[in-house]
């Protein structure tokens, strides 16, 4: 053992020694081109920001991009002290893509991606764009109308196959294809997190699952129907966190109100300190579901948009040789995760239905 | 020059936690399955699951790291 450990260590010191080498040169290296670097933020139009570029990628917008200057102009519905009123964000535009001035009953102007009421001099009124509502069907609304199209389209088709074959026959063409997802939903969540009465919850259940499936799968594709970061958006995922938050406290029994104030087969004193923890808890899993999803999602869009900024930070073409192997490879794990996101969102809103209704208890199995 | 903030530091400490978790549930499944190769499947999924826990938690890092560096 002493050997072994003498030799990590010593293998730890050259990796070290390395890598330490190594940045120190680069250290010396990114030294000399400084000055330049320094001319070019004088400009700052021509100059290349990373965060800017990414986060204007995964962030909501008033227009879908279709490619190039082509962009496809959304509804912008606004609730103000005059009333609603509708139009079209590409008055919220000029010719050359900059924000401009649309007078409707305020004067609008498009501040950082959102929507203020600007002032008689030109400036922002921070009192009147608080009491602005924006309604509007932004890029995220539009993508989520028609993931409500394609899973009505799929769904409809599904069940009236089953309706003029029945149950008993061989699923046929598409039917086929969303049996064995459905049976997965209702195997491997439902009945082994829920218990017996899990067909109560599978319409819940494989909504959210589905919906979150191909909103992930969408999320991935990055040109025209695809492209909008649905479920790396917070709001988005807190509505879920929000549903599967009622529909587990509605449906809680007794005997789980009884385990979060006061748990059975403890002392009172820790039954007293258990149960602002418990009661902590019960809004910590929804917000853990919230913050799980968006992360995740969020850090793949992230991950791939950084890795063809590579591109554009060095300046050259040859990067992509590296940069484009690279994206499509975290695009192929991003498939994995879309999946493996919508999966346990779902099972962990299954455990924690199942916890909820839990009727048979034993006096030493606590969790 | 370095350039970076707290926030990357930050970034990085997640990732070295989430680095050891992962490291940890691998382990764990190689073992299992070198004793029980019958079991691989059941116990892969299981992993998967395992890890995509792990890598959440360290994903909140980087949520807040991120938010921490004014993005």
């Amino acid at each position: 053992m002493g050997m072994a450990s003498k030799s990590i260590k010593s293998l730890l010191v050259v990796t070290f020694s390395f890598f330490i080498l190594l940045f120190s040169n680069h250290i010396h290296a990114s030294e000399h081109p400084q000055p330049e670097q320094a001319n070019t933020e004088g400009h700052a139009k021509g100059d290349f920001n990373v965060t800017e570029t990414i986060l204007e990628h995964i962030k909501d917008d008033h227009s879908w991009h279709l490619g190039g200057h082509l962009s496809l102009p959304l509804p912008v519905i606004l609730y103000t002290e005059k009333g609603l009123e509708v139009f079209s964000s590409a008055h919220l535009v000029d010719e050359h893509h900059a924000p401009a001035v649309y007078a409707g009953n305020f004067n609008y102007k498009l501040v950082e991606g959102k929507i203020k009421i600007l002032g008689e001099d030109g400036s922002i009124n921070t009192l009147a764009s608080a009491k602005l509502w924006d309604i509007s069907i932004t890029k995220n609304v539009a993508a989520l109308f028609l993931t409500v199209f394609i899973l009505l389209l799929v769904f409809l088709k599904v069940a009236v196959a089953y309706k003029n074959t029945g149950v008993k026959n061989a699923p046929k063409g598409l039917q086929s294809f969303m049996e064995p997802i459905i049976l997965f939903v209702r195997d491997e969540i439902a009945k082994t997190n829920i218990g017996h009465k899990y067909e109560r919850y599978m319409p819940f259940l494989l909504t959210i699952f589905f919906l979150i499936l191909i909103n992930n799968f969408l999320g991935l594709v990055p040109f025209f129907p695809g492209g909008a970061n649905v479920s790396g958006n917070i709001a988005f995922t807190m509505t879920l966190a929000v549903c599967v938050f009622v529909v587990v406290n509605l449906s809680a029994n007794k005997n789980y109100w009884q385990h979060i104030f006061w748990m059975p087969g403890m002392h009172w004193s820790m039954k007293l300190f258990l149960a602002p923890i418990e009661l902590i808890g019960v809004f910590t899993k929804p917000i853990s579901l919230m913050i799980r999803l968006f992360a995740n999602i969020t850090a793949g869009h992230i991950l791939v948009l950084s890795l063809i900024c590579l591109i554009f930070i060095f300046k050259t073409v040859v990067a992509s040789a590296i940069a484009v192997p690279f994206a499509v490879f975290i695009g192929l794990i991003e498939l994995l995760v879309a999946f493996l996101q919508a999966y346990i969102f779902t099972m962990l809103s299954a455990m924690y239905i199942g916890m909820a209704i839990e009727e048979h208890h034993h006096e030493t199995a606590h969790h | 020059m370095v350039v970076g903030s707290v926030a990357a530091i930050g970034a990085g400490l997640a990732a070295i936690g989430a680095g050891i978790g992962i490291g940890q549930i691998g382990k764990g499944a190689v073992e299992g399955i070198a004793r029980q190769p019958e079991a691989a499947n059941e116990i892969r999924s299981n992993m998967i699951v395992a890890a995509a826990f792990v890598e959440a938690v360290a994903l909140f890092a980087v949520v807040v790291a991120l938010l921490g560096n004014g993005g």
